[in-house]
């Protein structure tokens, strides 16, 4: 009830202070004083630098790039390091491959054929989940052999696979010792923070010099991608057990293992699986991306088919990647959901059935994999039916005739948007000298971020002049903000009617959990066959990928308003209009704030990854660094900027948010403390949090 | 020593240390960066719980606590929300580190002892019930009951066979395989009870078991604690803030206020003669005459009491003497061991009965 209180005196404080927010004047000021500069010093000082122009930090990054080619075999560093590391990686990867893709001898065969495989996922499906996804799975894997894509899935499953070994390797013990020791907690918490607001696409790159290029690295950058997922949740898991029931097992004179295995894995094993289930989503979506390091698998087809704005090739690679999403999504649920029903006592004939079930399963499957290391069609899938080139042919029609006939509508949205947003607002930050655009984002930081996430800021921009990618930066940078607001814009719509109507939330939530099990990469494909390769095309690629994140982080939070408080509105005679705008969107202002950090986080990423359909600027030069060996180094540098970009829009929203907490919601924060921390630390607390707001009275 | 001569009812008591389980000296618990410090500081030490906060911000919970609990009584920790009470239980396991003090259980120095010793002793010897329980619940009853014994080592079958026992007694039987979710409160803090048994301890503490409960199921669970009481005469101290609970089931009662002792004694004896204004506030609403025995009723005997008059010894609870005080023409004689020590008569009882604020 308390809490209901505090947040009533909270919006009471927020009607009164926010009726001319304190911001509003300097924010008008400074974009005022921008037009001005932008229009008078139009073009000087704006440090513009040619697509296939180079720096000579460039340059230089060419120079370490062909250093390390040199020395590869030779230096200490990556003989019994680097190297190392990659051999154990490949290793595995070496032998996944082996099993389901191909071997290195005669007919280059795998060991376990499509039949055998596919019967042998099914029954790992039933006895993990249930019979239902045991039948999706059985399906699932058949369609990739019906597209013609068999060999190209098995890569990009037997990587993940990889992938997701090592990740759940190092991230469960990681998570349990976070989850055990606040410790550890502290020390682990920035690295995941970073790992997360790092763009997937960014540190390709880097690994490829280092671990060079192929699946090793591959999996390398997806365990990097992957397993924070699974080492937050294990640590949350751990965490969040209830102190009661670890009190009454110490009070029976548990040891500490006894305490771990007995107690707090058993309760922590959902928000585990949980994890696991994020883990293997991440996985599968890097896998694919990083067919640009030569990475085999159904991301080569997507890549190919971009590249070559071939529509329908990507589309059915990308069908396959989202099948196989679809697929590992629901089976981890299922396994989930299992861990749960498991222990709990069904039926004793219903268990037993289901153990001679599994127990003929198995049977069969020593049959099938039996027939596809023995008989020629049972290891290899039959190319007569290929209906992957077919689809392929009608989605290049399809896509055509969209193109055709709704040209007028795509591409006058496509124009009007470009020329009258997107176009002046880029042309804004780009044309006006760098120092002003500095000044405008560091006033912007100041207002909403506070002092450090502005001296955070003014750090990320110096690197981004230092690297040399100025311009290229700003044009991102005006993708990114133009594609935030179009999220944010969509996400208060939708998230506020979600929030206010759980019918209309169980209408949509669905669509959207499905929206984010689907791989990044793949989200480029529709848009690419609606509006060709152009700017806006990553744009709305961005908007639609990021959308689902920022719609659910709005609408919890509008539906954890309390009820009494709109309650207490209605009472007195608010329409639903004032309810949303005095109540509701105010009180979940930790909420707005929240979404727009995770959505300028996803829109960065995906506009980055834009580059590959037009999308110009940093994406690009990432690109380019892939594919052409003398811009690399650019590519490097633009690998670099990205994360600047990233950590500074992270930490400018991420402080704002910190300073919506520190209103009277937030005390839940301290309830959490221990009773006699309460006193001396609560206190101390109290104040750092409202330090920043000092700043600007 | 000298609190466990008062032993109020528990007559098995003799004289001697080995009657003694738990003896608690000199006991803080502070909470603090600095707690061992203030402890050890003699001016600190002399200040009171809120003046301890004022200079330092440490909270202390247990300030310099000392009595005996003796083998098979109900000894009653009661105070109200932020005593200290839940604090000292706990210290008697080390489930939470004293800062400073002795506890000794049979002879053994618990704060001295190592980690896997002090294991062993709550293995063993003393187990706990806790107010929310803190059952496993991906575990069915029986497994939950059958835990200490796991963690013990001890194979699948003895431990079911002495968890089947132990529901049997807290009257479980026939939910050995629910799941705690799938109980009522009052079923899940028998699980709880069954638990602290299936060890066969020395010692079992309670931590406010029932205040989670209903009134009803809380009255139940009461005559259970007294029922397993009476039958295996093992040692309980019982946390609670409800003193009609405490003088129900407790045979010594102390009272904590700001994490210290304001008085120590039989039920009785609180509500007989409360220490201060603290205890008098606590008693107040007690129905006296259900509580107080004839010993603190009693006037002089008067002159002209015939020698053949009725009488009653000075265990008998008030109510328990009104029929044959009513009965009686004259006043009743009150004899304590062969002993008369005074006399009731009709108007003493019906003050007590009707007034209860008459002092």
């Amino acid at each position: 009830m308390s809490a209901g209180d505090l947040l009533q005196r909270d919006s009471k404080a927020v009607t009164i202070r926010r009726r001319i927010p304190r911001w509003a004047y300097p924010l008008a000021i400074v974009i005022v004083a921008w037009l001005i500069g932008w229009r008078i010093f139009n073009n000087m000082l704006n440090l513009p630098l040619q697509t296939a122009q180079t720096t000579p930090f460039h340059l230089w990054l060419d120079q370490v790039n062909n250093w390390v080619g040199d020395n590869r075999d030779s230096s200490p560093v990556f003989v019994y390091f680097f190297d190392a590391i990659r051999d154990i990686v490949g290793w595995l990867a070496s032998m996944f491959t082996q099993i389901f893709v191909h071997t290195d001898v005669g007919l280059q065969l795998p060991e376990i054929g499509w039949l055998g495989v596919i019967v042998l996922v099914t029954w790992i499906a039933w006895l993990i989940g249930n019979y239902k996804v045991a039948i999706l799975t059985a399906a699932g894997f058949l369609t990739f052999g019906l597209l013609g894509l068999w060999t190209e899935s098995m890569a990009t499953f037997a990587l993940t696979l990889t992938a997701v070994f090592f990740s759940l390797l190092i991230g469960i013990p990681v998570g349990v010792a976070a989850g055990l020791s606040p410790r550890v907690e502290r020390l682990v918490t920035p690295v995941l923070d970073f790992m997360q607001i790092l763009p997937s696409f960014v540190y390709l790159a880097p690994l490829a010099l280092v671990f060079s290029i192929g699946p090793a690295s591959a999996v390398i950058a997806t365990v990097i991608y992957a397993a924070p997922p699974v080492t937050r949740l294990t640590a949350h898991g751990i965490r969040t057990v209830p102190a009661t029931v670890a009190e009454a097992a110490d009070s029976l004179g548990v040891s500490r293992s006894q305490r771990l295995w007995t107690v707090l894995l058993p309760l922590a094993r959902r928000s585990i699986v949980v994890g696991i289930n994020q883990s293997v989503m991440a996985a599968l979506s890097m896998v694919t991306i990083a067919a640009l390091i030569a990475a085999p698998g159904l991301g080569v087809p997507v890549l190919q088919g971009l590249q070559s704005l071939n529509v329908g090739v990507a589309f059915v690679a990308g069908l396959a990647i989202v099948i196989l999403a679809i697929v590992l999504d629901r089976v981890t649920t299922a396994a989930s959901t299992r861990a749960e029903v498991a222990a709990r006592s069904t039926s004793a004939g219903r268990k037993r059935a289901r153990r001679v079930g599994l127990i003929i399963g198995l049977a069969i499957t020593a049959i099938a994999i039996y027939l596809s290391r023995t008989v020629l069609w049972a290891a290899q899938f039959p190319t007569e039916v290929n209906f992957g080139d077919w689809l392929a042919e009608v989605i290049n029609g399809f896509s055509t005739w969209v193109q055709h006939t709704f040209s007028l509508v795509t591409i006058n949205l496509n124009e009007v948007f470009t020329v009258w947003i997107l176009n002046p607002f880029q042309a804004m930050l780009t044309e006006t000298p760098f120092i002003l655009v500095a000044l405008v984002i560091l006033t912007v930081a100041l207002l909403f971020g506070g002092i450090r996430a502005t001296i955070v800021s003014a750090l990320c921009l110096t690197v981004i002049i230092a690297v040399g990618l100025w311009e290229d930066s700003m044009i991102t940078l005006a993708s990114t903000i133009i594609a935030t607001i179009v999220t944010m814009a969509l996400g208060i719509v939708v998230g506020v009617a979600m929030g206010r109507s759980t019918r209309i939330d169980r209408l949509i939530r669905p669509g959207l959990d499905a929206a984010q099990t689907m791989p990044s990469f793949v989200y480029l494909v529709p848009f690419l066959g609606l509006f060709g390769p152009s700017r806006f095309t990553a744009i709305a690629a961005a908007i639609i990928y990021a959308a689902p994140v920022a719609i659910k982080i709005i609408a919890d939070g509008v539906s954890a308003v309390s009820k009494n408080t709109v309650e207490a509105a209605e009472s007195t005679g608010s329409n639903p209009w004032q309810i949303i705008t005095k109540v509701q969107l105010p009180m979940s202002r930790k909420s707005l704030t929240l979404a727009t950090n995770q959505g300028l986080i996803y829109v960065l990423a995906m506009v980055v990854i834009g580059g590959l359909i037009g999308g110009g600027a940093l994406g690009y030069d990432v690109v380019a660094g892939f594919s052409q060996i003398s811009l690399f180094g650019k590519g490097l540098a633009a690998g670099v900027a990205i994360v600047m970009l990233g950590i500074m829009l992270d930490r400018i929203t991420q402080a704002a948010a910190q300073r919506n907490m520190r209103t009277p919601g937030a005390s839940e924060v301290n309830t959490a403390h221990q009773h006699h921390q309460r006193t001396k630390k609560g206190t101390n607390h109290e104040i750092d949090k409202r330090q920043p707001a000092a700043l600007l009275q | 020593m000298s609190t466990t001569a008062v032993a109020g009812t528990d007559t098995e008591s003799a004289a001697g240390s080995l009657d003694v389980d738990f003896s608690i000296r000199n006991l803080w618990k502070v909470f603090g960066s600095d707690a061992a410090k203030i402890v050890a500081d003699p001016a600190m030490a002399q200040l009171s719980a809120d003046e301890i906060l004022e200079k330092t911000g440490c909270v202390t919970a247990v300030r310099n606590v000392s009595f005996d609990v003796a083998r098979g009584e109900v000894f009653v920790i009661m105070g109200l929300s932020g005593s200290g009470k839940s604090t000292l239980v706990r210290c008697f396991t080390r489930l939470i580190e004293p800062t400073a003090g002795q506890v000794m259980m049979r002879g053994q120095d618990i704060l001295n002892l190592g980690a896997s010793e002090l294991r062993e002793v709550r293995r063993r010897k003393v187990s706990m019930v806790f107010q929310h329980f803190g059952l496993l619940p991906f575990r069915s009853v029986i497994d939950n009951a059958a835990f200490g014994l796991e963690i013990r080592g001890i194979g699948k079958a003895a431990r079911h066979a002495r968890a089947h026992e132990v529901i049997e007694l807290v009257g479980l039987h026939g939910y050995e395989d629910r799941f705690p979710d799938q109980l009522s409160g009052g079923m899940q803090q028998r699980v709880g009870l069954a638990r602290a048994l299936a060890s066969d301890p020395d010692v079992l503490l309670f931590d406010e078991p029932f205040s989670a409960l209903d009134p009803l199921i809380r009255r139940d669970m009461q005559a259970e604690v007294i029922r397993l009481h009476r039958d295996m005469g093992k040692t309980m101290v019982f946390v609670t803030h409800d003193l009609t609970e405490a003088l129900k089931l407790g045979d010594r009662i102390v009272i904590m206020g700001h994490g210290e002792m304001v008085q120590i004694g039989t039920g009785d004896e609180l509500v007989g003669a409360p220490a201060n204004d603290y205890v008098a506030d606590f008693v107040s609403d007690v129905s006296r005459s259900q509580v107080l025995t004839l010993k603190w009723v009693v006037t002089p005997v008067p002159d002209d009491l015939p020698g053949d008059g009725p009488s009653l010894p000075a265990t008998t609870v008030i109510v328990d003497a009104i029929p044959t005080v009513l009965g009686s023409p004259v006043p009743v004689r009150v004899v304590d061991n062969g002993v008369t020590i005074g006399v009731v008569d009709r108007d003493a009882i019906l003050r007590e009965v009707a007034g209860e604020k008459s002092f």
